[in-house]
């Protein structure tokens, strides 16, 4: 099945990322294809190339990277959402890229599933 | 149209698929950004000429509500905007009865009109969707 996600919460503060990561890796374990990820709302800040997490901790911006490099998953980052709340292409993480909202209506229409992850 | 769909071209293997999109909404207009940026998708889906539904549940029957003054908060009053959906051929807005009523609402309150559901009636409506965002 061709899966689309959406991830509505930043990361660390609501599960919504983690969860939708796990979804995703799971799917993809399963034989399933993970087309496009698309970060709204405060999920926009999984996409921040400035995050540092403690060591021992997950790093779940590189997590959404390496997922998206190694499974050739498209990860759109909201160009509104984005520009409110600071992240812009200066400090955006390798991989991801800032496109419009049509991108996540397009991933609706285009995909099996559109899986929504949020609060 | 560039600008309503973020930049991307039209042409994409999506012209002319229509998928039925349900947009849920359970939040108070502000306080959170949920409402507003729910009403930007909503907006931006119609302009993929799909065919799209709006529901208000639980707190998010008051986005919906008549005479919305945010000046004291500091915060756009955007609910005139859900007026304009009409114009974008977006007028299947639902309210769910249950949380209009705990809320002491009635119909004549919302600034739209909208068709007033029960919670089983609004299951089947989304028993009928194929993609349901819930914001």
């Amino acid at each position: 099945m061709k899966f689309g996600i959406l991830v509505n919460e930043g990361p660390y503060t609501h599960q919504a990322s983690d969860t939708a990561y796990l979804f995703a890796k799971a799917a993809i374990e399963k034989g399933h294809k993970i087309h496009r990820v698309f970060f709204y709302h405060d999920g926009v800040y999984n996409s921040s190339r400035l995050t540092e997490p403690p060591q021992d901790d997950r790093h779940i911006v590189n997590r959404w990277q390496k997922l998206g490099k190694d499974h050739h998953i498209d990860l759109v980052v909201c160009v509104a959402a984005a520009l409110r709340r600071g992240i812009k292409d200066e400090n955006l993480q390798e991989g991801f890229r800032i496109s419009g909202l049509g991108q996540l209506v397009e991933s609706g229409i285009q995909s099996d599933r559109l899986v929504v992850f949020g609060d | 149209m560039t600008e309503a769909t973020g930049g991307i071209e039209m042409e994409e293997d999506t012209s002319g698929k229509v998928k039925k999109f349900l947009y849920v909404n359970r939040k108070a207009p502000y306080g959170t950004i949920y409402a507003l940026e729910s009403l930007e998708v909503v907006m931006i889906t119609a302009a993929f000429d799909q065919d799209v539904s709006v529901a208000f549940l639980d707190d998010g029957v008051y986005q919906v509500v008549k005479g919305q003054h945010t000046k004291g908060i500091d915060v756009k009053n955007f609910s005139p905007t859900y007026r304009a959906l009409e114009g974008y051929d977006i007028e299947k807005l639902y309210v769910e009865k249950e949380s209009m009523e705990t809320r002491g609402l009635k119909e004549s309150d919302f600034l739209v009109p909208v068709k007033v559901l029960s919670a089983g009636e609004m299951a089947d409506l989304m028993l009928t969707q194929d993609v349901i965002l819930s914001f």
